[in-house]
């Protein structure tokens, strides 16, 4: 099989034979999307291991009340550099890097549409986010006044010391760089396809990134927007949200989370695709309702941005505001629904087996689903007053991100990494990694839910000592995960260097070409693949959407 | 990859970027777009901008009516100022004229330019709240350790719906000197 493929390369495309550059410089000066997608997977396990030691820096802090190791502006540094360096260093490159990898196989395309232009994107993500990581060596200490910047706070000289401009273009510098990689997915998309496959062939994941490469192309550009006005706000003396000078800080937070809540979908929507993805193949049985999950990913993109206020309930909105914004909010619920109903039905009577992705796939269903319950609280107006800036919104997007989002890249991991280098990981470290992340997970997360009904604020480095007790639980829940993540690493380093020493076949997984393109490919994947392209296309998935 | 298929990439990824380049102006345009919103009936947020000068009217007193006034007096962050209200609460009749008096000092000896917020609660009740005399309308120039006393002359429309009882005005004086070097 292997041999037959590289024989197509060598005649297809003559000027095409050669295979990566040797030396450092072909990771700096690579086009190839199979290079690239490395370079953004292993930068996101970086970024993950960077925030991560930030998240350790607030839970060994919060282990007990009263101030133990770092100051209260540091601590602020903390809770804000671990929400940007996750979110825009490790979450969405990460699934950047998967769309990288596997979307130009799964669609039967030689590689990205854009190739030097996907090099600059990942090149000028490292660049910001490194700007971004300068702060934390400046005068005053990195931004400490919130992931979400909100002004006047961020404003204040007290909260910014000389960061702000400097966190502002790493903002702009990332989201040039994830606007390019959008282009790239949705011109490769549309242009690069097999001409086999139609678009309602397309895998659930190809689905899943188109809809959120739309999404990024009309949020990033506002969230830049939003930031250069606190920029010329604080060193211009315009007045776009200090109420001095005829501005309203308030306005800030409608723009931000216009921007911010189509950006929590563009974390979640690639999970879905990826989960739509795995699950099949091990309950080797069809998607169950193909088409109505492309629906489902349309609709909740579509809802995403007219919603966005419901994060800001108790800013002072009249009351139409808080009934619409309530309603809107909980129609998401919906089409959430059907996805959820729908991964629960294609493992209805499945013949299922439970290696590590899919574990990590079937607790992603369920705690997400728990992320999703908190979120429907939390969309009730009245009942949000309580919640707001609480623990409890901590536990809830912290289930929808971790549990859910970081599970769904881990199942990745471990489905797609044997095909990427030939290697079998060893399943007996796997399964240790995957049952000590998923009960560290819920030890570290849902004592934050009593927390915030108890009432303990987020982002303060000292409590009152009612809160001692589950603080110290979730404490070393988030030591025990923060361990186990150490598993994945060598796993993903052991795996590269050879694994178990097991040769993989070509489908990796029991009748998984039936799922996907990318499986009838050889293992390891070659450097360049389909140069011709594939003239038919697997449509198991299809097959159940009656 | 032909030359056609390159062509059709580059033209998608032009008109992609464009897109971009428009949101880009969205947020900006969101500005504008909610000081109209914020315009509206049935939103009704009061922008610091809209607080305007109306003429003395006449309206018809009701003495039925009793709603009282709260005043807060409030300085942003470090504002170097002494202010207050002369009273902390006032009993109104919708339709009458009062007047009250605030008092401001600045504490350096420096010149300086503030300018006073005031923000209602309810928010929605700002549209009934007439004033024919504020120091709000403008920022207030203070000399070195000057005092001021700045009268606020203001009426409740009659027209204010019954269900409201209490109103608190606040005000918060944000210091703009730094505006009054550059000038």
């Amino acid at each position: 099989m292997s041999a037959v493929v590289d024989e197509h390369d060598h005649h297809a495309d003559d000027h095409h034979d050669h295979g990566p550059e040797k030396g450092l410089l072909r990771w700096i000066t690579t086009t190839n999307h199979k290079d690239i997608g490395t370079l953004y997977l292993l930068f996101a396990l970086v970024m993950f291991f960077v925030g991560g030691s930030m998240a350790m820096v607030i839970r060994a802090e919060l282990f007990e009340p009263g101030l133990q190791f770092v100051d209260p502006a540091f601590f602020n540094s903390m809770t804000t550099m671990h929400a940007l360096v996750m979110v825009f260093g490790a979450v969405m490159p990460a699934f950047v890097g998967l769309a990288n990898w596997q979307i130009p196989l799964m669609i039967g395309a030689a590689d990205m549409a854009l190739p030097r232009m996907n090099n600059m994107s990942f090149w000028m993500l490292v660049a910001g986010v490194l700007l971004l990581a300068s702060t934390l060596f400046m005068e005053g200490g990195a931004p400490n006044g919130g992931w979400t910047l909100y002004p006047p706070l961020v404003l204040q000289p007290i909260t910014v010391g000389k960061a702000l401009p400097f966190a502002v273009f790493s903002v702009h510098l990332l989201g040039i760089s994830s606007i390019m990689g959008a282009i790239n997915i949705i011109a490769t998309i549309f242009n690069m396809r097999a001409p086999a496959m139609k678009m309602m062939d397309m895998p659930l994941f190809v689905w899943t990134w188109l809809i959120t490469a739309f999404l990024l192309i009309a949020v990033m550009p506002v969230f830049a927007g939003a930031v250069t006005m606190l920029l010329t706000d604080k060193f211009f003396h315009t007045s776009f949200f200090n109420a001095a000078g005829g501005g309203d800080p308030v306005l800030y937070q409608h723009i931000f989370w216009f921007f911010g809540h189509p950006e929590v979908y563009i974390m979640i929507l690639p999970t879905f695709g990826v989960a739509s993805t795995i699950i099949p193949v091990f309950a080797r049985k069809p998607l169950f309702g193909y088409a109505s999950m492309v629906w489902a990913t349309a609709s909740i993109a579509f809802l995403s941005f007219i919603v966005w206020a419901h994060h800001m309930f108790t800013v002072g909105m009249p009351v139409a505001g808080e009934l619409y914004f309530m309603y809107a909010t909980m129609i998401i619920a919906v089409p959430t629904g059907v996805k959820v109903f729908n991964w629960t039905a294609t493992m209805w009577k499945g013949a299922m087996t439970f290696e590590t992705p899919m574990l990590f796939s079937i607790a992603f269903v369920v705690l997400f689903t728990m992320g999703g319950f908190t979120g429907l609280m939390m969309a009730i107006a009245p009942a949000d007053f309580q919640y707001h800036d609480t623990y409890f919104i901590v536990a809830h997007f912290h289930y929808t991100l971790v549990p859910a989002s970081i599970f769904i890249l881990m199942a990745a991991g471990y489905f797609w990494l044997p095909k990427w280098t030939g290697h079998m990981y060893n399943e007996k470290v796997g399964q240790l990694h995957f049952w000590l992340s998923a009960i560290s997970v819920n030890i570290l997360f849902f004592p934050q839910h009593f927390l915030g009904l108890a009432g303990m604020p987020r982002r303060i480095p000292d409590y009152a000592v009612q809160f001692a007790d589950w603080n110290m639980i979730s404490s070393i829940g988030g030591f025990i995960f923060g361990a186990s993540q150490l598993l994945f690493l060598y796993i993903v380093i052991d795996t590269i260097r050879g694994g178990t020493g097991e040769k993989v076949s070509d489908e990796v997984w029991e009748d998984a070409s039936k799922h996907g393109l990318e499986w009838t490919l050889p293992s390891p994947v070659p450097y360049h693949t389909w140069t011709i392209p594939p003239t038919s296309v697997p449509t198991e998935h299809v097959l159940d959407s009656h | 990859m032909t030359g056609n298929a390159a062509k059709k990439n580059l033209r998608l990824a032009r008109t992609l970027f464009l897109v971009a380049v428009a949101m880009f102006g969205f947020g900006y345009a969101l500005v504008p777009i909610y000081d109209v919103l914020c315009e509206w009936k049935w939103i009704e947020r009061d922008r610091p901008d809209d607080i305007k000068k109306v003429p003395e009217t006449a309206y018809k007193v009701d003495v039925s009516r009793g709603i009282t006034i709260e005043f807060m007096t409030t300085l942003n962050g470090s504002t170097p100022m002494e202010f207050k209200a002369e009273k902390k609460q006032l009993k109104v009749h919708p339709g009458e004229y009062y007047t009250v008096n605030f008092y401001a000092e600045n504490k350096t000896d420096k010149d300086m330019l503030a300018r006073a917020i005031a923000s209602f609660s309810p928010a929605v009740i700002s549209s009934y709240f007439e004033k024919v005399e504020c120091f709000c309308f403008s920022e207030q120039t203070f000399k070195p350790r000057e005092k001021k006393i700045m009268p606020m002359r203001f009426v409740i429309n009659p027209e204010i719906p019954e269900q409201y009882k209490t109103i608190t005005l606040s005000y918060t004086f944000f210091d703009n000197t730094e505006n009054l070097v550059k000038k």
